[in-house]
């Protein structure tokens, strides 16, 4: 047992990866469901199992095949990544159990156990992306996660044709970001030699000036990387691709994928290019700071004009992925601390709403819009009032940890005394307000009187624990605080002490 | 690389995409191989002889992006037949006037 838990940084990822490669070859769906849930128990108990040792230990850095560092690839578990993983884990392992269903019912029979293969895939090469300590390393993870998201997406094509359109967007688009980033690794590899992310800190320290080379390798690196997790305006893959996929492949992308990347993203911002102070300012003070509010305004507009309900939640992802960007843009540790909470609930909350909105579109098996889900209140309560809480939390009312999220935004701007970007995040929260009561009117005051009929417990449980976690962690914030702290200060000592 | 995008942009056609993305991705690959060359270096093999070689490592990479980029191509044909099955055709502008008629 111990030699297994020695490998534990390694294991949680190789573990979906090699199971989800013996599961393709199952016949059958049921049994593959099944795999893949014990799958996702032992990762869960690996994640914890990291999360005691990081806790004791600090730092876990793991050398593959026992190559030191500078040669040999390597992960790295520390306060940044270890709340991720464990949030990964755990809700990787409700979507499974939620997308039982889902898939039974939106996808072709017989792919439907080949789907959990995909599944796997895509959850082990994401859980790659949180770990790795190695620039060229990700690139591969983040090929594997998207070739593996863009098979599950196009499995939509049962349903509506479009799912194929999207697919095929978001593989072009895709692509050219994770070349783009492997530009900007080139540069990179040319002047200092080494692809692991400590040694390229200190390699980088030599040139204290700076130089065109490594400033131009850089902004490929993180343009690359923008494109991937959807920062605006390099989002336009990201709402058909999220609309039309199966919903519990939705759920699962919205929750963990964008949030994966945009934690390497933040990564190689803050521990290697924050040691060119200039650089760094100006890109997140006239890059990444106008482009978030941007993203927080387009975002939620248009998804005020949306008809289709998970076009909306897509498009309101991107306002949320700019109240995120936002944050880090702050360069300073309470900013960063709101990021690293809105990360996290922001994963619950659009889980939730995805799960419960997947649930309406195979009860109804059409595309869930905001006329055929009238009534809806009355007609499956149980799924409506959690989609209620999901709501109410993704707006911010106190008692959900949507809360908590804008809390700490808020304190975090006034504290850098950018007063004017205050009063756009409030207006834009208001905005918010408007699209999802949208929802809300019809799905609870409309005067079709449905009787309530039977629903799925298979269904509606995921969705429960979802909600009442958003609560519960509104309530008692403690834990998501405390985990974002410690990540937000050793992502900014990781900067620094280097 | 930029005859690449400028096909992924500008044609119409879903296979000639594809055919310029390989071509951008190709264009990246042929950067890295270029870092790795020394002057006058061999190939690195350890012997007394030669004692200037090349940086095998970009090779190494480029050997992994070129297996990423075979799979991201093979996905990207393999959608486009699906999508030839689905609709008849895979010129962009057909399939913008088969949408419409989907929404009307």
């Amino acid at each position: 047992m111990n030699i297994f838990l020695d490998d534990a940084p390694a294991l949680v990822v190789a573990l979906p990866l090699i199971v989800s490669a013996i599961i393709a070859f199952i016949p059958s769906s049921r049994l593959t469901w099944f795999i893949t849930i014990i799958t996702l128990v032992c990762h869960l108990f690996l994640s914890f199992e990291l999360l005691e040792r990081v806790s004791s230990l600090g730092i876990i850095i793991y050398e593959f095949g026992n190559w030191p560092p500078p040669w040999g690839i390597s992960f790295k578990l520390d306060g940044v990544n270890i709340g991720l993983q464990l949030l990964f884990s755990a809700f990787a392992l409700i979507t499974t159990i939620y997308s039982r269903k889902i898939f039974l019912s939106e996808i072709d029979h017989h792919d439907s156990g080949k789907a959990y293969s995909l599944w796997l895939l895509a959850i082990g090469s994401l859980n790659g992306i949180i770990l790795t300590n190695d620039i060229f390393n990700l690139f591969v993870f983040l090929e594997i996660s998207a070739l593996s998201s863009i098979s599950l997406i196009s499995l939509g094509a049962g349903i509506n044709r479009r799912a194929l359109l999207a697919a095929f967007n978001y593989l072009i688009i895709g692509a050219i970001g994770a070349t783009f980033y492997v530009i900007g690794v080139g540069f990179a590899y040319a002047m200092t030699g080494t692809l692991n992310m400590n040694d390229l800190i200190i390699q980088l320290s030599q040139y204290s000036e700076g130089q065109l080379a490594i400033f131009a390798g850089m902004s490929f690196m993180l343009i690359g990387l923008m494109v991937k997790s959807a920062v605006f305006p390099m989002h336009l893959w990201l709402p058909p691709a999220y609309s039309y996929a199966p919903s519990a492949v939705s759920t699962l992308f919205a929750a963990l994928a964008t949030k994966a990347i945009l934690i390497f993203f933040v990564r190689i911002l803050y521990e290697v290019f924050s040691i060119y102070d200039d650089y760094f300012t100006i890109f997140l003070e006239y890059g990444l700071l106008p482009l978030s509010l941007a993203a927080i305004f387009i975002g939620t507009i248009i998804a005020i004009y949306q008809d289709d309900i998970k076009k909306l939640l897509a498009y309101s992802s991107i306002a949320q992925i700019g109240y995120i960007t936002l944050a880090f843009s702050m360069n300073e540790s309470s900013g960063v601390l709101s990021g690293f909470i809105h990360i996290f609930n922001h994963a619950l909350i659009k889980g939730g709403l995805f799960m419960a909105v997947g649930y309406f579109a195979i009860s109804i098996s059409e595309r869930v819009t905001l006329q055929s889900i009238e009534g809806f209140g009355q007609k499956f309560p149980i799924t409506s009032y959690a989609l209620l809480i999901c709501g109410l939390s993704l707006i911010g009312l106190p008692l959900t940890n949507g809360f908590i999220s804008k809390l700490y935004l808020f304190q975090a701007l006034y504290s850098n005394q950018m007063f004017l970007t205050i009063a756009l995040v409030a207006l834009s929260s208001a905005l918010a307000v408007i699209y999802f009561w949208k929802i809300v009117e019809k799905l609870f005051f409309s005067s079709k009187g449905y009787k309530a009929s039977s629903e799925d417990p298979a269904i509606y449980i995921p969705i429960w624990i979802v909600a009442i976690s958003l609560i519960y962690f509104g309530v008692f914030s403690s834990p998501i605080v405390e985990f974002s702290s410690i990540a937000a200060d050793s992502l900014i000592e990781g900067g620094i002490s280097e | 690389m930029v005859g690449g995008l400028f096909i992924i942009i500008v044609s119409q056609n879903y296979i000639k995409k594809i055919v310029g993305l390989a071509i951008f991705q190709t264009s990246v690959f042929v950067f890295f191989v270029s870092l790795a060359k020394i002057i006058d270096g061999t190939a690195p093999i350890l012997n007394s002889i030669n004692t200037i070689y090349s940086n095998p490592l970009p090779h190494v990479l480029i050997l992994t992006a070129i297996v990423v980029g075979v799979a991201t191509s093979a996905l990207g044909l393999a959608i486009v037949l699906q999508i030839y099955r689905n609709y008849g055709t895979i010129e962009e502008n057909e399939i913008k006037k088969e949408e419409l008629k989907d929404i009307s």
